[in-house]
């Protein structure tokens, strides 16, 4: 059996700096060992342990969509000591990546379902490796209509801008893009923020539809009354977390929201499951 | 499974011979406590002084800070920032002279780092290595409280041989295929058989000795939210410092951190015990702590020996009722206490 701690040695293949802060860059990895790439098989909404050596590792939710291959994503917030290290790093530098780790969105079930896809900040990366699978052509006849909404403080914090334009454009994706406040007076899409935009747009709910939140915890605060009140099913609520991880394989015991690890166990959980779950996170 | 008795003149050889091909431990005095020590040639060790040691012996397995890989960040060598495996002894070990609950320990831990899923090769390697000899206990403190905690002071499960002093000698219980061979690489298995009827008095009355105890029945059936929220954590933690000696000293903790050590250009990426009991265990990179409170800590240490773990695995507590967080805890949080108020819970 692998040595689950031992990362696999990527290469940076390219930055892009994806919001006007500056704090925000994805990271594109090619494995150094193509046969790499297989073990790494994943699906949208796992996550990985980037491994910057001689700093340590981060866990990182997976940017990239198992429709796209060649190289895997990571968008990365500059935050401590490995993301502001790795922020500095270029193209060419030798890393690794630990993965793919903790369980996904509930792929099976969501087929043959409507999506609602909810997202707010920077935690719109599974997000996107999300919408990119479902996309697909192999993939979008699986699924009923597909709605997002998605919103930044600003235009400029917007991530994956081009993707979004082009998402917006296309007539089998219904695409919500708003900010908190702009003074662009061009700005073509919503103002306001994410709870009043999901109560304006949100599809109705019935039992096969589902909502997929992730975001600051001031967002999912203010979401899920109005979710409440569209009549949303708890079952069909569906979140990903975040916590302090270090092995990310429910081994070194930091993770745990009562008797599951977020690591493992989670990092997505139906909002009925968090109901159960001391809300240590 | 074989039982035979053994003098001590035999003991003694026998170990000598052991010694041939395995390196063996067992406790010895350092300072005040009694601590597990490699036993040189000629070493016999001092089984009837040691009631138990200070530290459990889970560091023999799982060391307190373990180098996991090996790197160079020189740009110049063809394998910079690669990640490298070290060099590890994996030899036979022995470990002589534990304590029945601190063999069981590692049967309750194996969960953990060998899931279905994952297999730690540090810990798993490290543990399939050695071979258990402990030492039945007749002798409990008045901390011990095994015999409610799923082992005994005649607990077999997790031992390879079981020991039981009798006169000048030992019965020695073989539990396993590994203990059987132990017996036989020690010549052991040439004396004479016999002893099961005393093994079995000695264990009745030592059990008899094991007064305290501790109770789950309630907990079984309780929601881990109406336990969580439960009004007596905050006053039960009161006198707690946040030490970590609890964590240290216990068996069945085995959290860890794992950092990056650097000098100059080269370094290693280790694992170091960490303690749920420090608030950085679960500070988020934002600043944001689920766990900020010292209550919460204690919380969760508690729930997780005696609630978590017990749904989890659907068996029994975290726990082998060794009763070392209890003496050596510096403001007498006692385990037993903890779980009397759990177990005795009503929800308002």
């Amino acid at each position: 059996m692998q040595n689950p701690y031992l990362p696999f040695p990527v290469r940076i293949a390219e930055i892009i700096t994806e919001t006007e802060d500056r704090n925000l860059k994805t990271f594109k990895f090619e494995f150094i060992n193509p046969e790499d790439e297989d073990k790494f098989a994943y699906k949208a909404g796992q996550f990985g342990e980037l491994s910057v050596t001689g700093q340590g590792e981060i866990p990182i939710g997976i940017a990239s969509s198992p429709v796209e291959k060649g190289f895997v994503k990571f968008t990365v917030n500059k935050v401590g000591l490995v993301t502001t290290h790795l922020h500095n790093m270029k193209v060419g530098d030798v890393m690794g990546i630990r993965g793919p780790l903790g369980n996904s969105y509930p792929w099976e079930t969501l087929e043959g379902k409507n999506v609602l896809i909810i997202g707010g900040g920077f935690a719109f990366t599974t997000l996107r490796s999300s919408i990119i699978y479902m996309l697909h052509p192999d993939n979008r006849p699986k699924f009923k209509d597909i709605h997002v909404i998605y919103g930044a403080r600003s235009p400029g914090m917007l991530l994956y801008k081009d993707e979004l334009a082009e998402w917006e454009a296309r007539d089998d994706i219904n695409v919500h893009i708003t900010v908190d406040g702009t003074d662009d007076p061009d700005w073509k899409y919503n103002v306001g923020f994410v709870p009043t935009i999901t109560e304006e747009k949100a599809p109705p709910a019935d039992s096969d539809t589902y909502a997929i939140i992730c975001g600051p915890p001031i967002m999912i605060k203010f979401t899920q009354p109005v979710l409440d009140k569209l009549g949303y099913l708890h079952d069909n609520i569906i979140m990903s977390l975040e916590n302090r991880m270090k092995c990310g394989i429910g081994i070194c015991g930091r993770c745990n929201i009562g008797k599951e690890f977020v690591c493992k166990d989670g990092p997505v959980f139906t909002l009925s499951e968090l109901t159960h779950i001391p809300k240590e996170y | 499974m074989t039982v035979i008795k053994i003098d001590k003149t035999e003991f003694a050889s026998g170990l000598e011979k052991l010694k041939g091909s395995n390196k063996l431990f067992s406790p010895a005095k350092k300072g005040k406590d009694f601590e597990f020590a490699k036993l040189d040639a000629g070493e016999v060790p001092d089984l009837e002084g040691c009631r138990n040691t200070g530290m459990s012996p889970k560091s023999l397995i799982y060391p307190q800070s373990e180098t996991m890989f090996e790197y160079t960040t020189e740009e110049a060598d063809p394998d910079a920032n690669l990640m490298k495996d070290v060099e590890k002894d994996y030899a036979p070990r022995v470990v002589v002279g534990l304590r029945p609950c601190d063999a069981y320990s590692f049967k309750l831990v194996q969960r953990n780092f060998e899931s279905p899923e994952y297999r730690d090769p540090y810990w798993a390697d490290s543990y399939e290595a050695t071979a258990f000899i402990s030492i039945a206990c007749s002798q409990p403190y008045s901390t011990c409280f095994c015999t409610t905690a799923g082992c005994g002071p005649f607990h077999e499960e997790g031992s390879d041989i079981i020991l039981a002093e009798d006169g000048d000698g030992y019965i020695a219980k073989a539990v396993t295929e590994k203990g059987e061979k132990l017996l036989a690489d020690a010549g052991w298995a040439t004396t004479a058989e016999g002893g099961e009827d005393k093994f079995a008095s000695l264990k009745k009355a030592a059990e008899e000795k094991v007064t305290s105890s501790i109770d789950i029945s309630k907990v079984r059936d309780m929601a881990i939210l109406d336990l969580y929220e439960a009004d007596f954590w905050e006053k039960e933690a009161f006198a707690c410092i946040n030490c970590g000696t609890c964590t240290f000293v216990c068996p069945t903790c085995w959290c860890f951190d794992i950092q990056d050590e650097n000098k100059g250009k080269e370094g290693v990426r280790m694992r170091n015990w960490d303690s749920c009991m420090f608030p950085l265990f679960t500070v988020h990179g934002t600043g944001h702590n689920p766990r900020d409170q010292k209550y919460m800590r204690l919380r969760q240490r508690y729930m997780h020996k005696l609630k978590y773990y017990v749904d989890k695995y659907e068996d029994d507590v975290l726990c082998t009722g060794c009763g070392r967080c209890i003496r050596m805890c510096p403001v007498n949080i006692d385990i037993r206490r903890i779980c009397d108020k759990m177990n005795s819970y009503v929800k308002a």
